[in-house]
């Protein structure tokens, strides 16, 4: 088990800059979900906590040892790679037990574990095949439990899933959550999909473009999103995001109409109102903030979702819990929850009241 | 793609098949029917399928009477010394090649295909003049060596697709699980690369078995003598001896067909597994 830090971590592949002084310190038995766009980096932050990838500046540490040159054989870290990368020419139980092979553990105790490894994945009937006979959820556990067998100190996920079909996925999210209850150990999950982020993680460190965006719970990211990156990225369906002028204790938007959002900030003309499409309440055209023709309406049976245009603000999307009797071109009242409401600066960064109310 | 095959177009098929297979393997059999011709049919019945008479007189005299033995053992010594040092070589340039980004790698590409564009006619000269500078004429070292630089360049870039075939998170997943750079190329690379090794070392054997301009050059001792040098003197001594020819001959396609049936299973993998990802 481990505690895992990095200090101004960077990456450069020549002259460009793929990571920028990323701080994170990770606890011991921690589930850290790495979540981001395609392309921000993501992969390489997991690759050089594994030591597969030369750390171009700055510290990595593990329990308080540095370890940036140290080779990934001595970092006694397990990884579980997209592609699986099983051993084609060994079968389920030499895949498995091949660390301990390396490192000459006993056979017996090497037998022994890969036994009690392939019962908790259920792949007990499967230990004497190719990987090439094992279709992509088993693959995907043969995988798994080469990494659970030798025991590591940290765990590193590498976009486990994304080769799985819906189903299959949904299957092994739990089963991964599952074995993190079980084992306690540290993992690092890579991951480009929010909702397996929000499941999994203990905390969640959103990545855009080479920089950390914000670290947190998934409570926290999508209640208070640092910015509006984190706002759009976090929380399905995508929060709303409109441009309005802003005031004290209140926004207009370009028509006149005026949101009272008494908890926020004074804040500059041009900024930009986030709100969630579950914060916006459905009320009679003459009582709401705001009022929306519904364009489009999509009935979910749990849920409803209505696509408004809102006169001087632009499209609103609203989502409201069981069904709403509306239909397309009807005239709604909106109201916006002014306590989920978001201000964004120019800057995209969200806007707060630096002192909480007293009492 | 159909899915109930037709009856016509399989006959097609088989047919066309069989019309290329005859084509192809026409000259092989009449290395094989000369062979064992007797001498004095061999004008007479020249154009008949099959001789009225059947003899292995020709097999008992060329490896009795010639010094075909010594030919057939210089140059099987010359071909599977040339095939395994320029598998060797190449399989390290290739894995490099796939592997590692250093500084001259394209330069060193370019250079290595550049060498393949001349031909040969023009080499052979400074060739012959570096061999006899280092008086290691008639030698079946010089060979091995000339051979050697020839084949790598190709071996090489044959190689470097196998390798780059087996995707790099296998070796990265077997460094995570505790092997050395080392220890993760002989474990998981190398048993992958197996086809790869065996098609290359079946393409060399092949080009250095069959070579016979620069043996012409560099050989004059007929104890020293390769195969295919060692043919030419059936022209001269015996003024064409046919039978004998095309009995050498044939003795001649048996080491490369023992090879290629030893290598086939490898061959037939290795080919295709540079097309689908592994
Ligand atoms: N070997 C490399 N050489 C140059 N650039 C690279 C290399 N590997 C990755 N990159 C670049 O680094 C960035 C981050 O890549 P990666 O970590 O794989 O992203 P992610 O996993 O988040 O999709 C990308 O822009 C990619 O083009
Ligand atoms: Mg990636």
């Amino acid at each position: 088990m481990a505690r895992i830090e990095l200090k101004d971590v960077k990456k450069r592949y020549g002259s460009v800059e793929v990571l920028r002084d990323v701080n994170l310190d990770i606890e011991d038995g921690e589930f850290i979900v790495l979540v981001g766009p395609s392309g921000c980096g993501k992969s390489t932050l997991l690759r050089m906590i594994a030591g597969l990838e030369p750390i171009t500046g700055g510290d990595f540490l593990i329990d308080g040892k540095r370890m940036n040159d140290v080779r990934p054989r001595d970092r006694d870290i397990a990884m579980v790679f997209q592609s699986y990368a099983l051993y084609p020419h060994m079968d389920v139980a030499r895949n498995m037990g091949f660390s301990m092979e390396i490192r000459k553990d006993p056979a017996a105790e090497r037998a022994s574990r890969v036994k009690k490894a392939a019962e908790t994945l259920g792949l007990t009937a499967l230990t004497e095949r190719l990987p090439k006979a094992l279709s992509g959820g088993q693959r995907q556990r043969v995988a798994m439990g080469r990494a659970i067998i030798r025991d590591p100190r940290a765990f590193l996920f590498d976009e486990p899933l994304s080769n799985l079909d819906a189903a299959l996925r949904v299957e092994m999210r739990l089963e991964i959550a599952r074995l993190h209850q079980k084992l306690g150990a540290t993992m690092i999950y890579v991951t480009h999909d929010q909702v397996e982020a929000l499941t999994l993680a203990d905390r969640i460190v959103v990545l855009n473009g080479g920089d950390i965006q914000q670290v947190g719970s998934p409570l926290e990211l999508y209640e208070r999103p640092a910015n509006k990156f984190v706002a759009q990225f976090i929380g399905s369906p995508t929060m709303n995001i409109v441009p309005v002028t802003g005031g004290d204790g209140e926004v207009k938007t370009a028509d006149g109409s005026v949101i009272k959002l008494p908890h926020l900030p004074d804040c500059g003309a041009a900024v930009e109102l986030g709100i969630r499409p579950e914060h916006i309440d459905v009320v009679d055209p003459s009582e709401g903030d705001l009022i929306g023709v519904a364009d489009v309406v999509e009935h979910l049976g749990s849920d409803t979702n209505i696509f408004t245009v809102v006169e001087g603000l632009g499209p609103l999307m609203v989502r409201k819990h069981g069904n709403i009797p509306a239909k397309s071109g009807d005239r709604l009242g909106l109201r916006i929850q002014p306590e989920n409401a978001h201000i964004f600066g120019p800057d995209g960064r969200a806007l707060r009241r630096v002192l909480e109310k007293v009492g | 793609m159909t899915h109930s095959p037709k009856p016509v177009l399989a006959v097609g098929k088989y047919a066309a098949l069989l019309a290329y297979l005859s084509f192809a393997l026409f000259p092989l059999y009449w290395l094989l029917k000369i062979a064992v011709t007797p001498d004095q049919l061999i004008y007479t019945e020249g154009t008949n399928l099959w001789p009225s008479e059947f003899t292995f007189d020709n097999f008992r005299s060329v490896v009795f009477q010639t010094d075909f033995l010594s030919y057939f053992g210089n140059s099987l010594y010359v071909s599977l010394g040339t095939a395994a040092v320029t598998t060797l070589v190449a399989a390290g340039a290739g894995y490099a090649f796939s592997r590692f980004n250093f500084a001259g790698k394209r330069l060193l590409i370019a250079v290595m295909l550049i060498t393949q564009m001349f031909p040969l006619l023009m080499i052979i000269a400074p060739i012959y003049k570096i061999i006899a500078g280092l008086g290691m004429l008639n030698s079946l070292t010089s060979l091995i060596v000339v051979y050697t630089a020839f084949n790598v360049p190709f071996a090489t870039f044959l190689m470097q697709s196998f390798f780059d075939g087996i995707p790099k998170d296998l070796e990265e997943a077997a460094m995570m699980d505790g092997c050395s750079r080392f220890q993760a190329l002989y474990k998981v690379i190398f048993p992958l690369t197996l086809p790869g090794l065996g098609a290359t070392l079946g393409f060399v054997f092949t080009a250095a078995w069959s070579e016979l301009l620069f043996a012409l050059m560099l050989i004059s001792k007929n104890e020293a003598m390769t195969f295919p040098v060692g043919l030419l003197t059936f022209v001269s001594k015996f003024s064409v001896d046919w039978g004998q020819m095309m009995a050498a001959g044939v003795l001649a396609l048996v080491p490369s067909c023992l090879f290629f049936i030893f290598i086939q299973r490898y061959l037939v993998q290795g080919l295709t597994s540079g097309a689908v990802k592994g």
